[in-house]
């Protein structure tokens, strides 16, 4: 397990060395340092002084890939490749352009992310749960025919409208929960429900569907059918056996987007003026600061890369058939 | 001629698909095995109101592609002079509704503006009230005629649909009558029980709501703004109009622009195995390893930064917005690429092994003719179904995006750009509610149109779902 677990580590290093090159190549090649300079300083007043201080200010003034005015070791090391890229490998991300340390804000900002993604994922997966078991019990039948066609509606909603549409009922109309906002430790309860919610209703629609088909699936199956044959009732059936078993496919869905989490949501976020990464994210990319979204492209991978890893052990351990070699 | 066509490059793409389908669907024609799923597609009521609504989306959409520059007056011999500004059939065929700009925000199918200003009066004074819109309602001399006007334009749009509806729907019974050699009477009793394999019923039920609905817009819009207009005054339902172009373009094409490369990587990679697999295994895990949103970002970030620097080379708005355009279905393509390339690699693995594989291996035949002869061929229906239930996603996507800040061109008509703008005025009281409604109105009728659709062809066309 162990050794199954540093090689899969092993394999990750590739990867994230691909990541980190092709974002070099989109942020430094695409676009030269002088491009982002000219960018930042305005089109009109710019002096080749300012485009030079600029870089010098924001510690691009070196070579790309090869310092070759530098002597011994630095002809690799000073330069922008390695000073701004290979550096994330240890997450340190630099600074952002206010001067800010990425890697400080990071840290402080995730848990604000998680506060709001978690309970939303947790929730969701649970009514998901409980109407897609809903559904497949009364397969056939009109409750179940219209839960679909209510589902597919909901899906075709664009989530921009359950959130706007949710803050003008629940905080403008009905004064239940704040607009938006945060706080730290439990005062935030008050400022993650109607987040929590909305994210919820939204994910209702493809949620249901796809865990439906789930359920039906096992139920298809030839061990439902000697289970039932052997007399169990159909509701123990059910849950003895068919959720059981469609849990696997569920439960790895899930594992996977769970260090994601900490990223939150770019849209959510920035709605609900929750500090987390996603609103962190949204001011980056309108700031058009390159550092912090470089530092958030590069975090986003090694998530997803230990979701995957994540998911592996995960299906060893709800499903006893699969060993890991 | 007193203009001159202009083909903008995802005009070019948009003709060349409209061109490939058509190609498909006389090549779907021929072949029994395409022609039994699609009959079965047929055959759903649901799947083909939902067509129905399609096509409407996809005449907009296409009215809307086709580009031209007016020729101006007084041109010297010899030499014409063009206007500067891209227009397209659908603004020459909307142009009342566009040209006729208020001021401000107006509701819709009023006649006074929605902020109070300073209005000179007939005795010198200033008062402070609503002023009339100049072209909301500007045609009634009396303000309290407004709901007489409004029913009587209501009943005249309504009279037109019915009119209209009637001929469409005795054509079908015609046809339905002479294809059974039944009498009419017997075919409306037919059409009228959902007694045909074509499920006419259906679709004549959504063909009537739609023109009436569309009826009654037409001869409203003659003298109102019928979704009131946005913060520039311009009319809300002409710029519902033009998103329906973008949400289709980016729906459609970021597929199909990714296409070959996934059908090719897929294939390749389950065919040789080996080394070729393990490239592009690294390859699509790599991309897919970078969140969707941020790859977006940071690609769209870097484009722009290239029309910042290199602003010249751009000729008017409108090549720089539409650039920009492909450019994002380009990147949303990178995006779903590797989902695609992931499951046909996984059933190319399966068919390789298969006897008549094995046979054309054994017989001599050539990498290239296996996999295009042998292998492509029956990968399509996952192609097809991706397609297709990508579509709506992809329409959703692309309000996110906009909404970040890394979408369309913010000079280009979309949904997301009207939510984007319209989102602040939510503070406003009274509320500005109409654009939003606009917006969300129009992209949840293509996007649940497009989602039942893509459901009946996923049934039709999936195996494992075959009875």
């Amino acid at each position: 397990m162990i050794a199954y677990i540093v090689r899969r580590a092993l394999y990750a290093i590739p990867i994230l060395i691909g990541v980190n090159l092709l974002t070099f190549a989109l942020f430094f090649f695409v676009n030269t340092p002088d491009d982002m300079a000219r960018l930042h300083l305005g089109v009109k007043r710019v002096t080749p002084e300012a485009i030079a201080s600029w870089k010098a200010d924001h510690d691009y003034d070196k070579p790309l890939l090869w310092n070759s005015q530098a002597a011994g070791l630095d002809k690799v090391s000073d330069t922008i490749f390695f000073r701004h890229s290979l550096k994330l490998f240890v997450f340190d991300f630099g600074r952002a352009d206010d001067g800010r340390d990425i890697s400080y804000d990071v840290s402080n900002r995730m848990w604000a992310s998680l506060a709001i993604a978690l309970p939303t994922l947790l929730v969701g997966v649970l009514i998901n749960i409980t109407v897609a078991m809903m559904l497949a019990f009364l397969r056939g039948s009109y409750l179940d025919t219209w839960g679909m066609v209510i589902c597919v509606m909901m899906m075709s909603v664009s989530l921009l409208f359950y959130i706007i549409a949710g803050q003008y009922l629940f905080s403008k109309l009905l004064h239940l929960v704040p607009i938006s906002g945060y706080a730290p430790g439990f005062a935030a309860a008050k400022f993650v429900i109607l987040p929590v919610v909305i994210g919820t209703i939204g994910g209702i629609g493809a949620g249901t569907r796809l865990y439906r088909t789930f359920f039906l699936e096992e139920m298809g199956k030839d061990y439902v059918r000697t289970a039932r044959a052997k007399g169990l009732s159909e509701v123990r059936v059910l849950f003895r056996h068919v959720l059981k078993n469609a849990m696997i496919p569920i439960l790895t869905g899930v594992v996977v987007v769970i260090p994601l989490l900490f990223i939150g949501s770019l849209v959510m976020e920035s709605f609900f003026g929750i500090p987390g990464l996603g609103s962190y994210t949204i001011d980056a990319i309108q700031h058009q600061d390159f550092g912090i979204v470089r530092a958030m492209v590069f975090l986003g991978s090694v998530l997803y890369i230990v979701g995957l890893i994540l998911t592996d052990i995960s299906y060893t351990v709800v499903d006893p058939r699969i060993r890991l070699q | 001629m007193p203009f001159k066509l202009i083909f903008l490059w995802t005009d070019i793409l948009i003709f060349l698909l409209l061109a490939s389908v058509v190609l498909f669907a006389l090549y779907a024609r021929r072949h029994e095995h395409l022609r039994v799923p699609w009959r079965q597609v047929r055959r759903r009521p649901l799947a083909m109101s939902a067509l129905v609504v399609l096509s409407l989306y996809v005449t907009v959409g296409l009215l809307d592609s086709i580009h031209l520059q007016r020729r101006l007056e007084g041109a010297t011999a010899g030499q014409a002079h063009y206007a500067t500004n891209i227009e397209s059939l659908l603004d020459v065929v909307c142009s009342p509704l566009r040209e006729r700009i208020e001021k401000s925000y107006s509701a819709p199918l009023a006649m006074y503006a929605f902020s109070r200003e300073v209005v000179p009066r007939a005795d010198g004074r200033m008062s402070f009230e609503y002023p009339r819109l100049r072209f909301g309602g500007a045609q009634l001399r009396d303000p309290s005629e407004r709901g007489t006007d409004i029913a009587r334009r209501i009943g005249f749009g309504l009279l037109l649909a019915i009119v209209t509806f009637v001929l469409l729907a005795s054509g079908v019974v015609l046809s339905i009558a002479r294809r059974h050699n039944d009498s009419v009477a017997r075919a409306v009793a037919r059409l009228a029980r959902g007694d045909i394999e074509t499920p006419w019923r259906a679709i004549l039920a959504t063909t009537g709501i739609l023109l009436s609905l569309g009826c009654v817009a037409l001869s409203l819009a003659g003298g109102y703004h019928i979704l009131g207009t946005d913060q520039v005054g311009q009319d809300v339902f002409y710029n519902s109009l033009k998103s329906v172009r973008t949400g289709l373009v980016i729906g459609t094409l970021t597929t199909l622009v990714m296409l070959p490369f996934a059908l090719a990587f897929g294939v390749m990679a389950g065919y040789f195995r080996g080394w070729v697999d393990d490239v592009i295994q690294y390859l699509y895990t790599t991309l897919s390893s970078i969140p969707a949103v941020l790859l977006i970002a940071a690609a769209i970030l870097s484009l722009q930064v290239y029309i910042a620097t290199h602003e010249e080379s751009f000729a008017t708005i409108a090549e720089r917005a539409d650039l920009r355009l492909l450019f994002l279905c380009l990147i949303l393509g990178v995006t779903s690429w590797t989902s695609l390339c992931r499951l046909l690699r996984g059933e190319t693995l399966k068919l390789r092994q298969m006897d008549y594989v094995q046979a054309a291996t054994a017989l001599g035949v050539g990498h290239i003719q296996i996999m295009g002869r042998h292998i492509a061929p029956n990968v399509m229906h996952i192609v097809l179904i991706t397609v297709v239930l990508d579509f709506s996603s992809l329409v959703l996507a692309e309000a996110v995006l906009s909404y970040v800040g890394v979408g369309v061109d913010p000079s280009m008509n979309s949904w997301g750009n009207m939510i984007n703008g319209a989102r602040l005025e939510m503070a406003r009281e009274p509320i500005v509610w109409w654009s939003l409604t606009a917006a969300f109105t129009f992209m949840f009728g293509l996007v649940l149109a497009a989602n039942l659709f893509a459901d009946a062809v996923r049934d039709a066309f999936d195996p494992r779902l075959r009875t």
